[in-house]
């Protein structure tokens, strides 16, 4: 699943704002097939971690009540030029991970 | 930075002592556990001590949040929190009419004191906000109505 995320990262003040868009289906595994009837499985985000360097800057632990295709944003004291990796991992094992400098 | 950094190391013991005992915040890596029990624990009250290993947060009007006051569509609704409370360590969303309330715990204590994202909304309810601030936990809550629920078929 690559490129399952868009991030930005911005300077301003000292302080670094962080937007993310991640395509994930998010199912919360209550909803019902409409055709079949039957439960559609858990499959949702669980982890999510923010990292400039070896340094985490934010960690989260999600359940399946984030929407579809999650948006997050944060804050932290950084500076432009840092390179900020954000990662996410599901319940599946699925992964991934995206990169961008702070502009 | 450096403030945080002190204060989270002179805080160390008892607060790591808690957050291990919730099986959560180990030092360095939350992910190890996922805290599956506070995701399906079916009231606030026994969510917020899975999740974050003591309950009965103080009520405190310092805990921003910002959601719409009516959602059409339940299955995104923006929710943003903000504090001005110190020595923030976490911010966890419990949306308080779902059938598990837990929606996200967020561990901040290298970030600022800010988060925002989407959630899904059964029905109508609070949405609750937990900040950890020193050790201690903070909460305030907003109620949201919703017109059509997001988390059935």
């Amino acid at each position: 699943m690559a490129n399952s995320i868009k991030l930005r990262a911005k300077a301003s003040k000292g302080s670094v704002t962080v937007k993310a868009l991640i395509n994930h289906p998010m199912e919360t595994g209550l909803r019902k097939d409409q055709k079949t009837g039957k439960l559609i499985p858990a499959h949702h985000i669980q982890e999510v971690v923010a990292k400039v360097g070896d340094k985490t800057v934010m960690e989260a632990v999600w359940g399946g009540a984030i929407s579809t295709n999650p948006y997050l944003s944060f804050m932290f004291s950084g500076a432009k030029g840092d390179t900020l990796t954000l990662s996410w991992v599901d319940n599946t094992g699925a992964s991934d991970s995206d990169s961008v400098e702070v502009s | 930075m450096n403030r945080r950094a002190l204060l989270k190391s002179t805080l160390g013991a008892s607060v790591i002592t808690v957050a291990a005992a919730a099986g959560l915040l180990l030092p360095g890596r939350v992910l190890a556990a996922y805290p599956k029990e506070a995701f399906s624990a079916k009231d606030v009250s026994s969510a917020v001590s899975g999740a974050l290993g003591a309950a009965n947060p103080q009520q405190s009007d310092q805990i921003e949040i910002k959601a719409p006051d009516i959602a059409e569509n339940g299955s995104v609704v923006p929710v943003t929190i903000s504090t001005e409370l110190s020595n923030v360590e976490s911010i966890s969303i419990f949306a308080e009419s779902n059938g598990t309330p837990l929606v996200a715990v967020f561990n901040l204590s290298s970030a600022d004191a800010f988060v925002s994202t989407r959630i899904k909304m059964g029905k109508t309810g609070n949405v609750v906000a937990v900040v950890k601030s020193g050790g201690k936990l903070y909460s305030n809550s907003k109620e949201v109505k919703v017109t059509i629920g997001g988390c059935g078929g």
